[in-house]
């Protein structure tokens, strides 16, 4: 597919955030993006016609029950045929934040047999509430997440995390079980570290939430459906960098640009 | 019949639950002898249904379909029938 083909999917709905700067980041790579409200979705029936789908951030319905919980039943219950074929042709889903949170709602991730009834994990509240700050992330994956296949393994990114729900935790007594299953389908995409690339440990800040292993993004089994906590679109100009005044020369772009570049990457080699 | 489910949501033990630790230790600061607090969500739902046993059905499918997370949140149902 020529990258001008390229069209990229962005759901809108009350709550969510960053739709803007998302589209922006896929359209500084040179493809196309719609920020679409599900509505829309839902009346046009057109879902079919984009090449890949994101789930941006927020707090979609106010985080009612529990946050990117009503935003993934709704979207099952109208549009779960869609979304269902959508998967199964391989077409990437992006989940940011509350899009990660919605995606894992809805059985879309970790979905180790397929999309699952129930979900499989969640997306718990925060050890210490409510957070916004810069963290870093070691990248786990060996090459399965379409969405990392330009981040060497074990590169250290930098990237922004804003939420109150993102401590990612299994079923107890499922613990070691469904971990072993990430490392063997190789699901694990990113874990929080230290600047310096050590594992964070559950140790606070570095881990900010109080995630099981330090997770912070996930893939499915076939590395086309990808949720994060962090916001790769609010770190892909050097300008959103926190540290940009006190530098004097820093890179373009920066880390989550990565992101974006990969998905875009696939696409083009994806007949 | 009409009925009205009370529905509680809470967390599955071993979760760790950051509101219920916070207002423990604030309770303590208050001079409580408390040991812990554990915090969860009560819906109040009320239901046309055929029978008690439709009604606590619809219930627990309810849990399954949206209130609750079989990750991390337990529930209980109680059913009354309103006159």
């Amino acid at each position: 597919m020529k990258r001008v083909d390229i069209k990229i999917c962005i759901l809108r709905v009350g709550g969510t955030n960053c739709d803007a700067e998302t589209k922006r980041s896929f359209e500084e790579l040179g493809a196309k993006a719609d920020i679409v409200h599900v509505n829309e979705l839902v009346k046009r029936r057109n879902l079919a016609e984009y090449s890949a789908l994101v789930f941006p951030g927020g707090f979609s319905y106010g985080d009612y029950v529990r946050a990117g919980a009503i935003w993934a039943k709704w979207i099952l219950a109208r549009l779960g045929k869609e979304l269902e074929a959508f998967v199964d042709d391989g077409r990437p889903i992006l989940g940011i934040c509350n899009g990660f949170q919605v995606l894992v709602e809805a059985g879309l991730l970790p979905a180790f047999n397929g999309i699952s009834q129930q979900p499989e994990a969640a997306l718990a509240s925060n050890v210490r509430g409510y957070g916004c700050r810069w963290i870093s992330l070691k990248h786990e994956n060996m090459g399965k997440c379409i969405f990392t296949q330009k981040v060497p393994k074990g590169k250290v990114l930098r990237m922004p995390i804003a939420h109150g729900e993102g401590r990612f935790v299994f079923p107890k007594e499922k613990e070691k079980e469904f971990l072993k299953k990430l490392y063997d389908n190789d699901q694990l995409v990113f874990r929080y570290c230290t600047g310096d690339g050590e594992y964070a440990e559950g140790r606070f800040p570095e881990n900010p939430n109080g995630s099981f292993h330090d997770i912070a993004g996930i893939c499915n089994p076939e590395g086309t459906v990808f949720g994060l906590m962090p916001h790769p679109e609010r770190a892909f100009y050097w300008w959103q960098q926190p540290d940009w005044t006190s530098k004097t020369r820093m890179p373009e772009y920066c880390d989550g640009k990565l992101v974006f570049e990969s998905l875009i990457d696939y696409l083009e080699r994806k007949s | 019949m009409k009925y009205r489910l009370k529905i509680h949501v809470s967390l599955k033990l071993g979760h760790s639950d950051p509101e219920g630790e916070t207002a423990a230790r604030l309770l303590k600061e208050l001079g409580y002898k408390v040991e812990s607090v554990s915090v969860g969500k009560v819906y109040t739902v009320f239901l046309e249904a055929a029978s008690r046993r439709e009604a606590e059905q619809k219930a627990e499918e309810m849990c399954r379909r949206l209130l609750a997370n079989p990750t991390k949140d337990d529930y209980m149902i109680a059913v009354e029938e309103m006159k």
